[in-house]
């Protein structure tokens, strides 16, 4: 007899749900079924932020302590709740006296028509959790997926920046001790899971549980962050089935390192690989960085993002260019292929029915290596990019290109390599003749489209120029070449 | 984590709230009072249409929409919709008891599409399901078969063809071909100005209950309630005074809320009276982007003659702008971009000619400026370009165009630009931007920078205020005294964010020397405030405020009345202060005063009313004085660009904007600011994209881009003009705040091209359309690279 229910916290209150269809959104559930209008619907598709909550979550790795992450509450599956705190904008007063977080919005005049307000109020407050002193780029880092079409932000900016300590004693660090018991309690009931509708939702908690699930049931939808499958439910009036949550599989969401790798799992969200990244790799961690929102990041996955093998998704060239590797899980077999060897055609890639992805694995640096990136875009942030261009280039001591790899998103129906490109750089040095080759070459790898982002002719264009850009880059260290630094 | 480059050491917080208000006085007209919502707003409290708590039975609208740009409608299948779970009804136009047009001034805006679809998006038939997602689904399963007619999609081909919503019209003054080919230099040029989604955070919604005597109340989210009770009561076929608007706050609206609210409202009361059930119909993003109007697109072009000295001395200017397929509120936004395409420049000889194109798009709106800022455009497009002509500074050719003393005063539809104080505010804000010591940076800086280049702009903005269309410039207000000295404030303006309602709050709490919160804001009713105008054109506190002002007094002057009469005093010895009503010796507070007149019988309620004097104009000749007065302001932005990719960033603006004596000088700089990265939004990264078909492909936000916070100038600073009370009879001396810094967005664009220019040793101006997307910006470049080596 299955159990089917989900419980979390809704602030305080023990919530248990059970036959709701595990289609509805985070948004819908609090709107239509808690009668909590606080939260606002802006856009429904994970671009505006008005929809902003905070979940607070088990640290993996400190038990004893919480994570506060702010997350789109319009493109979260209501399943995903289980085990977590989700807090609210009207959840953030204590008694009649407002929030750090919302005070200083107020006494900076940072609400106009107030309607993004509420999701700025839990961006900020996500972020004065982890840092009482936020500095300028912290803010513009925390809040870059809230839009404010009324304000022009330098309010909003200022309230965030204001410091104040006194989010230490607000009422979640009174409740602090407390909370982390429940959800401790929570964490250990069996494997969570919801049914309404016709519809279900189940939360495996290992990889046999979850190779089990999914070849049991061949019509699975594998959902990690959902920040991309949750659009065909919100923006195409999809209905799945049957959800099977990857969130909470223990061997999916870890990472760990060797030697010579950094092995991601694949439902681990990006906001907790990032550091790792940015260590090894500055121009990867950075690229990442403009990756969606915080939002956007505290839930999406390295899985998501390769899983669906969208043309337009950052992390596989990148991934393609460092050479890194993918595990594949088929019901207790595993299998490690190329990233680059995964996708096939457009939105078809190599994973059998009811295989998944494990984890990634990415080559850590070694001398005379060197990774650049670019992810180009009509607005800098939370802006899904016309061209990724991700260069990766071996030089032995003499200069000469021992071993490239140029992959482009944007540029063809799958991320791909510039194989032309590649062997017309492949054994030179990098100068002025080359590069014009390999500019040249370009041409003939690609045949890039026209879309509503840049047309074809800007597309090969400006991936020509990026391989010149790159060149000028490497050439003298010094120069001023983005834009995107003078932030 | 991304690395820093510390651009410069001053951080916003000095933007300065310089203010040159004398008469504070307690209500605290002059003082940065807090929105009146902001409390509630942070909390998650303020209460928008969506949020109401949902009436018994209520229901959920949603429409079937053409897939065609333009065709007949042959035949309509919609028994899969009607037998779809959850729907109640299916209505089309046949089931319209009224009016089936709602063209809010000409007639062209079927409610329900009449035998023929004229854009993709149009809505068609409209469906009552008992959820949200149902409706939605439902809609999807009609079968509609279209016999395909020929669509108009682009402003060359609509001019071709003479296909206009309206006809065309002339403002003319003097002999402009001939003061052309006299001037001893000539140019000409084109540009196509893009359109802009409102992308208001709150989309357009609407619920209506049917009421017990055939009637209907409405709440929506509109900047007209009056035009949403009128159109309900046309399409049922019902009186005016069956029907209540009621409107309490709107997520945003910048004109995208004036006439295109009113649709919905319509069709939610059809279906409400056909189930007599509740029906709210909210629009999901996708659909309101699709199916409502947006800023309209242009395509302007030039012909210039001017002297050494860059002097304009005759000018053609052609404005086409694209209207969508119904002429909506057209006819007075190519109007408004024909009376700016002076912006703040003396024409002399002029003639400017607007066409008002039709194109099978969706109807194109008010927004912001209303046709002004595409207006402008072309204006500043010629600056740039007799500067680069010349070999001079953008900036010396705007100063020597700028409009000056008589013989210069005078605009080409004949009113004459008076008080104009453009000269100080440009040499005040070129000093404290620092703008020649900046020039001189920036051309060594890119002298030095191979890839990266540099730019900057300072353009003005002068703007007319008033509604072009006379009789919307009026207003009128309820005010209502309690016995416990607390007051309820309604007036006929709609609260959007923009802090009308703080700002009248403030004007009343001043008459009566109050604290301004005691005195309560409520929705803007119909009922209450009758034929209110749309809260438009930024004249909402101008007209409201006003309107709230005159009631205020007179129950004030019934209080001093009652005073004079019970204490055989004279009416200079009852005096208003600090919450409290002197009277000769004795002293009250604002509550006991209240309720003794009350105890005596006084009325203290009242209306009060405002109509804008001076105004006229005619519209056959082309001359008047359509504007009571102008709002005047400057802007300096430094870009910088990447030549290899067409990517920029804006990182410092100045701004110096002369709101008169600014009533909430906080309110006002937050209008500003707004106003400006909106207009950079326009004018940069905000692209409308349709496809051969006539489908809109920038259908939501992941592909229509606003400016997130990082689009923000890093540096951003904002003043308003000292000491500049309006020299017109305004509210306070107070100036209006609402559009004209939308406007100030152009010195972005201009300092792009000034970037781009440098490519080519700044020889050429640059063409560039907008948006400047990018991509725009990389082909400027390319271009004037291969110019250079041409
Ligand atoms: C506002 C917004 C902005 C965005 N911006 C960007 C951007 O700038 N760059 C970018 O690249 N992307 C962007 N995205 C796309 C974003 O959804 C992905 O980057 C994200 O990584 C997807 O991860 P997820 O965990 O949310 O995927 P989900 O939505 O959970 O899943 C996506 C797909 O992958 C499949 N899948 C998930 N996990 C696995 C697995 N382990 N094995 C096999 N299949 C799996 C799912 O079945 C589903 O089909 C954006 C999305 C939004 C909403
Ligand atoms: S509603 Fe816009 S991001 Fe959720
Ligand atoms: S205050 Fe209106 S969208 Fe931010």
């Amino acid at each position: 007899m299955k159990t089917s229910k989900v419980r979390f916290l809704l602030n305080n209150d023990d919530v248990v749900i059970e036959n709701i269809d595990p289609n509805l959104t985070v948004l819908q559930y609090l709107r239509e079924i808690q009668f909590k209008s606080g939260t606002k619907e802006g856009c429904a598709s994970g671009d505006c932020g008005a929809c902003t909550v905070v979940l607070a979550e088990l640290d993996e790795n400190k038990p004893d302590q919480l994570n506060y992450k702010s997350i789109n509450s319009c493109i979260t599956f209501v399943g995903s709740l289980h085990g977590k705190q989700l807090i609210t904008v009207e959840d953030l007063k204590d008694g009649a006296k407002l929030h750090h977080a919302q005070q200083t919005i107020v006494d900076n005049h940072g609400s106009q028509c107030g309607f993004c307000t509420p999701g700025f109020v839990m961006s900020s407050f996500a972020l004065h959790k982890h840092n009482q002193t936020p500095s300028r780029s912290d803010v513009l880092e925390a809040l870059a997926g809230n839009l404010c079409r009324c304000t022009g932000y330098r309010s909003i900016i200022e309230a965030a920046i204001t410091a104040n300590k006194s989010t230490e004693q607000d009422s979640f660090a009174q409740h602090y001790q407390q909370t982390l018991c429940k959800l401790i309690e929570l964490q250990k009931l069996p494997k969570p899971a919801l049914s309404g509708n016709n519809h279900d939702f189940i939360s495996p908690k290992n990889i046999a549980e979850l190779a089990y699930e999914l070849t049991s049931e061949p019509n699975s939808t594998l959902v990690a962050g959902g920040t991309d499958l949750a659009l065909s439910v919100t923006q195409n009036l999809a209905t799945i089935d049957k959800l099977v949550y990857v969130g909470n599989v223990k061997e999916l969401t870890n990472m760990t390192e060797t030697e010579a790798e950094i092995i991601i799992g694949s439902a681990l969200p990006y906001s907790k690989f990032i550091d790792t990244l940015h260590h090894y790799y500055p121009e990867l961690g950075d690229m990442i960085e403009r990756i969606g929102s915080k939002q956007v990041r505290n839930t999406g996955t390295l899985g998501g993002n390769v899983g669906n093998a969208s043309p337009i998704g950052d992390m596989p060239p990148a991934l393609i260019a460092l050479g890194a590797s993918m595990t594949l899980h088929l019901n207790g077999e595993e299998r490690t292929i190329l990233v680059e060897d995964y996708f096939v055609d457009y939105k078809k890639t190599v994973l059998k029915p009811s295989e998944f992805i494990k984890s990634i694995q990415i080559p850590k640096p070694v001398t005379g290596q060197t990774l650049k990136l670019y992810k180009i875009s009509k607005r800098i942030d939370d802006d899904i990019s016309a061209v990724l261009a991700a260069f990766f280039i071996e030089q032995d001591g003499g200069g000469k290109i021992t071993n490239v790899r140029l992959a482009f998103g944007g540029m063809a129906g799958i991320p791909k390599r510039a194989s032309a490109t590649e062997q017309a750089l492949q054994g030179k040095s990098l100068n002025k003749e080359s590069v014009a080759e390999a500019k040249l070459a370009l041409a003939t790898d690609f045949q890039p489209m026209s879309d509503v982002r840049a047309s074809d002719k800007y597309r090969m264009t400006v991936a020509q120029n990026l391989i010149e850009k790159c060149y000028l880059e490497l050439q003298n260290k010094t120069i001023e070449t983005r834009v995107m630094n003078y932030a | 984590m991304r690395s820093l480059i510390k651009v410069s050491s001053s951080s916003p917080s000095q933007t300065e709230l310089k203010q040159g208000q004398a008469n504070v006085g307690l209500g605290g007209v002059g003082r940065s009072k807090k929105h009146e919502s902001a409390d509630k707003q942070v909390a998650g409290e303020a209460i928008y249409v969506d949020d109401r708590p949902s009436l018994r039975g209520e229901l959920h609208a949603a429409v079937g929409q053409s897939t065609q740009a333009h065709a007949n409608i042959i035949s309509m299948d919609l028994s899969a919709v009607k037998a779809a779970e959850g729907v109640i009804k299916v209505i089309t136009v046949d089931d319209v008891p009224g009016h089936t047009d709602i063209g809010p001034v000409f007639p062209g805006d079927p409610v329900l599409a009449i035998g023929k679809v004229e854009y993709i998006g149009q809505p068609i038939f409209a469906v009552a399901a008992t959820s949200y997602d149902l409706a939605r689904k439902a809609v999807t399963l009609a079968k509609i078969e279209y016999q395909e007619l020929e669509s108009v999609l682009t402003v060359k081909d609509a001019l071709a063809k003479q296909n206009f919503v309206r006809p065309p019209a002339t403002m003319k003054r003097g002999d402009s071909d001939s003061a052309i080919a006299k001037a001893p230099h000539q140019l000409s040029g084109e540009i196509m100005v893009g359109g802009q989604e409102h992308m208001y955070l709150e989309g357009q919604v609407s619920t209506a209950e049917p009421t017990e005597d055939g009637g209907m109340n409405i709440f929506t989210s509109s900047q007209h309630p009056s035009e949403v009770q009128k159109l309900v009561a046309e399409v049922l076929d019902i009186p005016l005074n069956k029907v209540l608007v009621d409107m309490r706050r709107m997520g945003g609206g910048f004109g995208g809320k004036e006439t295109q609210a009113a649709p919905w409202a319509c069709i939610a009361a059809l279906l409400a009276n056909e189930t007599k059930r509740p029906v709210k119909f909210k629009l999901g993003r996708m659909d309101d982007m699709v199916m409502t109007g947006k800023r309209h697109p242009f395509e302007n072009n030039y012909t210039v003659g001017f002297d050494d000295k860059g002097q304009i001395k005759g000018i053609n200017i052609e404005v086409n702008g694209n209207c969508g397929y119904s002429p909506d509120l057209s006819d007075a936004i190519v109007d408004r971009a024909m009376f700016h395409s002076d912006n703040a420049y003396f024409l002399d000889q002029a003639k400017v000619t607007g066409n008002r194109c039709k194109l099978n798009t969706v109807s194109h709106t008010a927004y912001r400026g209303f046709g002004g800022p595409q207006g402008m455009m072309t204006i500043e497009m010629v600056m740039d370009a007799i500067a680069r002509h010349l070999g001079k500074d953008p900036l010396d050719i705007r100063k020597v165009n700028l409009y000056g003393e008589q013989g210069r005063d005078e605009t080409h539809y004949h009113q004459t630009v008076e008080h104009n104080n453009l000269a100080e505010i440009i040499s005040t804000l070129e000093e404290s931007s620092d703008y020649q010591a900046r020039r001189k940076a920036i051309t060594k800086f890119n002298q030095e920078s191979s890839i990266l280049k540099k730019g900057i702009a300072l353009t003005p903005v002068k703007f007319g205020i008033s509604f072009t269309a006379q009789h919307l410039n009026q207003a009128g207000a309820l005010v209502h005294v309690y016995t416990d000295g607390t007051i309820h404030l309604s007036h006929g303006g709609t609260e959007m964010g923009q802090g009308l309602n703080t700002k009248v709050a403030q004007i009343v709490a001043e008459e009566f020397q109050v604290d301004v919160d005691t005195v309560a804001s409520s929705s803007a009713r119909t009922d209450k405030v009758p034929n209110s105008s749309p809260t438009a054109a930024s004249s909402g506190t101008d007209l409201n405020g006003k309107a709230a002002e005159a009631a205020a007094k007179i129950i004030k002057q019934r209080l001093i009345d009652f005073a004079c009469e019970t204490y055989q005093v004279t009416a200079e010895q009852v005096s208003f202060a600090n919450s409290q009503v002197l009277v000769g010796e004795h002293m009250f507070s604002f509550a006991e005063f209240a309720q003794m007149a009350y105890m005596a019988r006084v009325s203290l309620s009242s209306t009060g009313f405002y109509k804008t004097p001076k105004i006229h104009f005619d519209r056959a000749t082309g001359k008047g004085r359509p504007f009571f007065y102008y709002a005047t302001g400057a802007s300096v932005s430094e870009v910088i660009i990447d030549t290899l990719t067409g990517e920029y960033k804006t990182l410092r603006t100045d701004i110096l904007q002369d709101v008169g004596h600014s009533i909430n000088p906080a309110i006002d700089i937050g209008q500003i600011e707004g106003a400006f990265v909106q207009g950079m939004g326009w004018l940069t990264t905000e692209e409308l994209v349709w496809n051969e078909q006539g489908r809109l492909l920038s259908n939501n936000p992941a592909t229509y881009k606003i400016p997130a916070i990082n689009d923000a100038p890093e540096d951003f600073r904002v003043a308003l003009l000292p000491d500049a009370p309006n020299r017109e009879h305004t509210i306070y001396n107070s100036k209006a705040v609402g559009e004209p810094p939308f406007m100030l967005g152009m010195s972005v664009w201009s300092a792009l091209k000034d970037a781009i220019a440098s490519v080519a040793d700044y020889k050429v101006s640059p063409a560039l359309d907008t948006p400047a997307t990018p991509e725009r910006v990389l082909w400027a470049v390319e271009a004037l690279k291969a110019d250079g080596k041409g």
